[in-house]
């Protein structure tokens, strides 16, 4: 790929590049350079190719075909070590710190300090110091073990470890869904931070589903779908609604606020101060990691037994952790849309109806729109928005009077979004009752009543014209903290 | 997906049938029914046994019960020991048999739920109390089984060895429990991801204190008969059965990670791991180079297999 | 408190107990000689414990170091003593081996537990062949390290506090088992940071294979003599050592000085029974309640260090 003169040269250009798994084309011939100082939003829809190409990126896959100029060379074999010397680093979608290590033992085993006496304090007092740096205020420890740390503050310190100026220095940072697991206040500082690299003449891929995020922080965007890029512009006279239409979806209008239900008699469950009727759609709200998830686990756990399956069960579960709490990889979609409604199929004697089993998964398959070439094939063979819609599935096809959803669109498109959210209003219409934690205002504010967490418990409920996303945000902070 | 990745027990199945023919031919051929007819029953017993540790394994890592050498000592001696007291008979050896089996699978998992023991060591510390058990209702005192019992335990039917058609029963039973009931599902949800499981309404606990007591039951199961068998319960009797059931589970194509197992596999490596030491007796090798090549040949036949996860 | 501090303080306060216990029962323990006698067997337990808690740290598990002891005493006691190089020339080659294992196990994703497995069939068959009776005869050097009464403390202890110290250097402390233990938490970040997982494991074995050997070589400096079956159920009790001391199967969660601890613990609470003269009968059933029991009282500690 020629480049001008008068522009920095690439960081990194691949060109052509190809990649197939399987029959899935990820990649199908994608031309792709950023330059120093340039900040590059990249949106797509799930299994449009983001990933893919960011893994080619860094090195940890080979395309198939396509050639790679990073740093000025063309680079025959070019693999994480070539990419680590010329400064390519990535925070993956995945938290990929090791649990069981400390904060300075994972700067170590990232290969982004050096050895010798004394490597564990120096470790962690860069750490440290690029943490203050880029989440001042943060907290965190330099050894303290990860596996104690909120999903959140892992995802700061491994936000941290990418910028981390030491060996060969990071020249380009690739952020993929970095904000997913932040709250506000925290996508702020890494916007200002990643505005402050790219000014210092570093290089930032940054992707994101959150629209506006890519917009105000990115000079251009990058539009990928089926494994090609649609769309590359400078930012400037781009908005939301142009590259939702470039990414293929129609952004649709929100709905209007719907009714609120009637309420009548004692509350259908209860968990501390928090309590929900038939027919409402009550939502979790606060900063990431205060306790939302915990509250719904210990619904579920409370309401369900580990011992028998009761004749009719009470609430069921849609994970948004999908492979920590949701997806069993050895098994089809199938298998896994069925896992809850199992009991309603099963036939005397405990033999499950496996034509039962088969219309419930095609009847779903429609429903959800879930894109699969059958019902047959591995779940991990899907994208992460199509996992996801089989485990709602899963929750949707039970006849649990309640759904708990734990954040439940991470990584989901936004069409799947708008489909979800037209069937959630359509269930809690027909009665049924939704407890719904999201890390997303706008979907919070879908919701009829909002409890908002903070430090582990109810800060603040507030019900219909009072969600706003003010509102929350205030409930969430509170008076004077930090 | 090619029919050999599907199938993960046909490798099993491939060894077994090589072992024979390598013994069946040295000998000339004269010793087809014989060698049958000695692996039918040896492996019978490997088989019931193996079948309870591959649910165990199949509710994933960690999950393997050590205890089934000990159980299967406890249930030989006491039912024995039983039926020379109260007479009665088959049935009454029958049910004391079971009842250790439900005794011994309730200690475990209470152990295991109850104090958060991981099952290896759970299994491992109660196999160490049902073995001095064994040991102090023993006495040294070899106990005969009644004439009917051993004579059964010992005699065919159209051909097969009683015993083999029980274990031959038991897998089919297994089989279908596995693939096609919602406890056999549960099973292998939980071996992948317990807390999954869990949330998405399986009854974990429920799930696997059963797997743990029809282990349990099996191995008592199994431990009666062997000793109707042979004539007597030996204290030492069960000792081969720790190695042979882990290996006879992962040789026939059960994933050691749980969530993916395989019924058919059982037989196929029950067998083959008994052709094996067959055959080399019958090269009148010593007991160091039978040891050593066994050794390799499970390491062979693994490699051949694969490590590879199946999907469904 | 730190994570990997709490693991430690547990099996700790679980081995106090039981010394507590010991030391009512029999007051005379409470001496240079009784702990000689108490911790006897301690050190190759100790050091084959080290070697499980190396291959578990990698998610992987060994059943074949009982096996492997019992080969590499009936060396000791045989090559070793006789002509020391061909001896030593064993051992590197058995080490190589482990590493070679490990190597097979990475490459073709085989399962750890299978692999060993039949490994134990190999070094048993090879330590049938080597002495297919019991005899050979242990090196000088060896008897003499082995029985060295140190001030202060007996061998056995002072062996303890060096192995848990050495292992705490290298699994806890040094880089190299820094990326050993995150191989066991997330191997996939720790490849994609650019090590070689197969490096690692390959060396995460030959490392538990030179404390395998450590192992059977200390083993026959205490029993003089060897036999095949010498070290069998150091396969359980390596384990058992682990998990007593705190670590996990999964997730290379494991702590160096606790090993040791467990190691100390399983070796205390046999002595323990020859204390109390059990029936033999009961004997072995008495070691499992113990472990029971031990394991009962870290989960009490553990509730309550959660509460506090």
């Amino acid at each position: 790929m020629p480049q001008p003169a008068v522009i920095a040269p690439a960081v990194i250009a691949v060109a052509g590049a190809a990649k197939a798994f399987g029959a899935v084309r990820a990649l199908d011939g994608v031309d792709f350079a950023i330059r120093s100082g340039e900040c590059v939003g990249l949106v797509g829809h799930n299994g449009a190719g983001k990933s893919t190409l960011v893994n080619v990126l860094n090195g940890g896959l080979t395309p198939d075909r396509g050639e790679i100029v990073a740093a000025g060379e063309a680079r025959a074999t070019y693999d994480v070590a070539v990419a680590r010397g010329v400064g390519i680093r990535c925070v993956f979608q995945e938290l990929s710190l090791c649990p069981n290590l400390t904060v300075a033992e994972n700067v170590r085993v990232l290969r982004e300090g050096s050895g010798g006496f004394g490597w564990r304090n120096r470790a962690a007092a860069t750490v440290r110091e690029s943490l203050d740096r880029i989440f001042p205020g943060h907290g965190i420890s330099g050894h303290a073990g990860l596996g104690g740390l909120s999903i959140a503050q892992r995802q700061m310190v491994e936000i941290a470890i990418a910028f981390l100026d030491v060996g060969a220095p990071p020249r380009l940072v690739i952020l993929d869904e970095p904000t997913s697991s932040l709250d506000a206040r925290r996508g702020r500082e890494l916007i200002a931070h990643v505005r402050r690299f790219c000014a210092g003449g570093g290089a930032v891929v940054f992707i994101s589903h959150i629209l506006s995020e890519v917009l105000e922080i990115s000079d251009r965007v990058v539009v990928m779908k089926d494994g090609r890029v649609a769309a590359d512009r400078p930012t400037a006279g781009l908005d939301a609604r142009g590259l939702v239409s470039a990414m293929g979806s129609v952004a649709r209008e929100r709905a209007a606020r719907r009714a609120q239900p009637a309420r009548s008699g004692t509350p259908l469950l209860t968990h501390g101060s928090l309590a929900a009727w038939p027919g409402e759609i009550v939502g979790l709200a606060g900063l990431a990691g205060h306790g939302q998830s915990e509250a719904l686990a210990a619904l579920y756990l409370a309401a369900s037994s580990g011992w028998r399956t009761g004749r009719d069960p009470r609430a069921a579960f849609v994970a948004g952790d999908r492979q920590v709490d949701g997806v069993f990889p050895l098994w089809s979609i199938l298998w896994n849309t069925t896992t809850t409604v199992l009991p309603d199929m099963t036939r005397s004697g405990g033999f499950v109806d496996r034509a039962a089993e088969a219309a419930f998964g095609a009847e779903w398959r429609e429903r959800l729109a879930i894109r699969a070439p059958g019902m047959d094939v591995p779940i991990v063979s899907l994208s992460g928005g199509n996992q996801q819609k089989a485990l709602f599935a899963r929750a949707l096809g039970s006849r649990a009077p309640v759904v708990l959803m734990d954040d439940p669109m991470r990584g989901v498109d936004i069409g799947t979004k708008q489909d979800v959210y037209a069937r959630i209003r359509t269930e809690a219409d027909g009665g049924r009752t939704f407890l719904w934690y999201s890390t997303e205002t706008d979907e919070v504010c879908l919701c009829d009543r909002v409890y908002v967490f903070r430090e582990g418990k109810v800060a603040a409920t507030l019900g219909g014209d009072e969600v706003t996303e003010e509102n929350i945000i205030a409930a969430s902070f509170g008076g004077g903290h930090a | 997906m090619t029919a050999f990745a599907a199938r993960p027990w046909i490798w099993s199945w491939i060894a077994m049938a090589a072992v024979w023919g390598a013994t069946v031919l040295f000998t000339g051929g004269a010793s087809a029914a014989g060698v049958t007819h000695a692996a039918l029953t040896f492996a019978a017993f490997s088989v019931m046994v193996g079948i309870g540790q591959m649910f165990v394994i199949t509710l994933g890592p960690g999950n393997v019960d050590l205890s089934i050498p000990a159980t299967m000592t406890l249930a030989g001696t006491l039912s024995l020991k039983a039926i020379d007291a109260w007479g009665g008979g088959t049935l009454v050896g029958l049910g004391v048999s079971l009842l250790v089996g439900l005794g011994v699978g309730i200690a475990n998992f209470t152990l295991i739920r109850a104090l958060r023991i991981p099952p290896i060591i759970a299994t491992l510390s109660t196999s160490f109390i049902f073995q001095s058990t064994a040991i102090w209702a023993n006495r040294g005192i070899r106990i005969k089984p009644p004439d009917a019992l051993a004579g059964f335990s010992t005699d065919m039917t159209l051909g097969v060895p009683n015993v083999a058609w029980i274990a031959l029963v038991l897998t089919v039973a297994a089989w279908v429990l596995l693939e096609r009931t919602i406890f056999g599902r549960r099973v292998l949800a939980i071996g992948q991801n317990m807390r999954a499981a869990r949330l998405a309404g399986v009854p974990v606990d429920g799930v696997r204190f059963a797997t743990y007591i029809l282990c349990a039951l099996l191995a008592s199961l199994a431990g009666f008969l062997l000793a109707s068998f042979s004539g007597g319960a030996a204290l030492n009797m069960g000792a081969e059965y720790l190695l042979t059931s882990i290996a006879v589970v992962v040789i026939g194509g059960s994933s050691v990670a749980g969530g993916n197992s395989n019924v058919p596999g059982i037989w196929g490596a029950s067998l083959f791991m008994f052709l094996l030491v067959t055959m080399l007796n019958t090269y009148g090798l010593g007991a160091g180079v039978r040891l050593i090549l066994t050794g390799l040949i499970i390491i062979a036949v693994i490699v051949a297999a694969g490590g590879r996860t199946r999907t469904r | 408190m730190k994570p990997d501090s709490l693991r430690v303080l547990i099996p700790a306060l679980s081995f106090a107990v039981l010394l507590a216990a010991v030391f009512w029962l029999q007051p005379r323990a409470m001496s240079y000689l009784g702990l000689n006698l108490l911790f006897n067997l301690a050190v190759p337990i100790a050091l084959a414990t080290i070697a499980q808690m190396l291959v578990i740290a990698v998610n992987d598990l060994d059943l074949s170091i009982g096996t492997f002891v019992s080969f590499v005493a009936c060396v000791t006691a045989t090559f070793l003593n006789d002509s020391p190089v061909l001896g030593l020339a064993i051992f590197a080659a058995a080490i190589a081996t482990y590493a070679l294992v490990g190597v097979l196990i990475h490459l073709r994703e085989l399962p750890s537990i299978v692999v060993s497995l039949g490994m134990s069939f190999v070094w048993g068959g090879l330590a049938v062949l080597i002495l297919p009776a019991p005899g050979g005869s242990a090196p000088p050097w060896i008897r003499a390290l082995m029985t060295a009464k140190p001030p202060l403390l007996p061998m056995a202890i002072v062996a303890s506090l060096v192995i848990a110290a050495v292992a705490h250097l290298i699994v806890m402390r040094s880089s190299f088992g820094t990326a050993l233990r995150g191989v066991g938490g997330n191997a996939r970040s720790v490849e994609r940071a650019g090590w070689s997982v197969l490096k690692l494991r390959a060396a995460t074995y030959a490392l538990a294979g030179l404390f395998g050997v450590l192992a059977g070589v200390s083993l026959v400096g205490l029993t003089t003599a060897a036999d095949a079956n010498i070290a069998l159920r150091y396969t359980l009790l390596s384990i058992a050592g682990v998990i007593l001391g705190g670590g996990e199967f999964t997730g290379g969660r494991v702590s160096a000085i606790g090993a040791v601890i467990g190691a100390l613990t399983l070796t205390l609470a046999s002595s323990f029974l020859t204390f109390l003269r059990l029936s033999p009968d009961w004997q072995i059933g008495a070691q499992g309640a113990i472990l029971i029991v031990v394991l009962a009282i870290r989960l009490v500690l553990n509730r309550q260090e959660r509460r506090g």
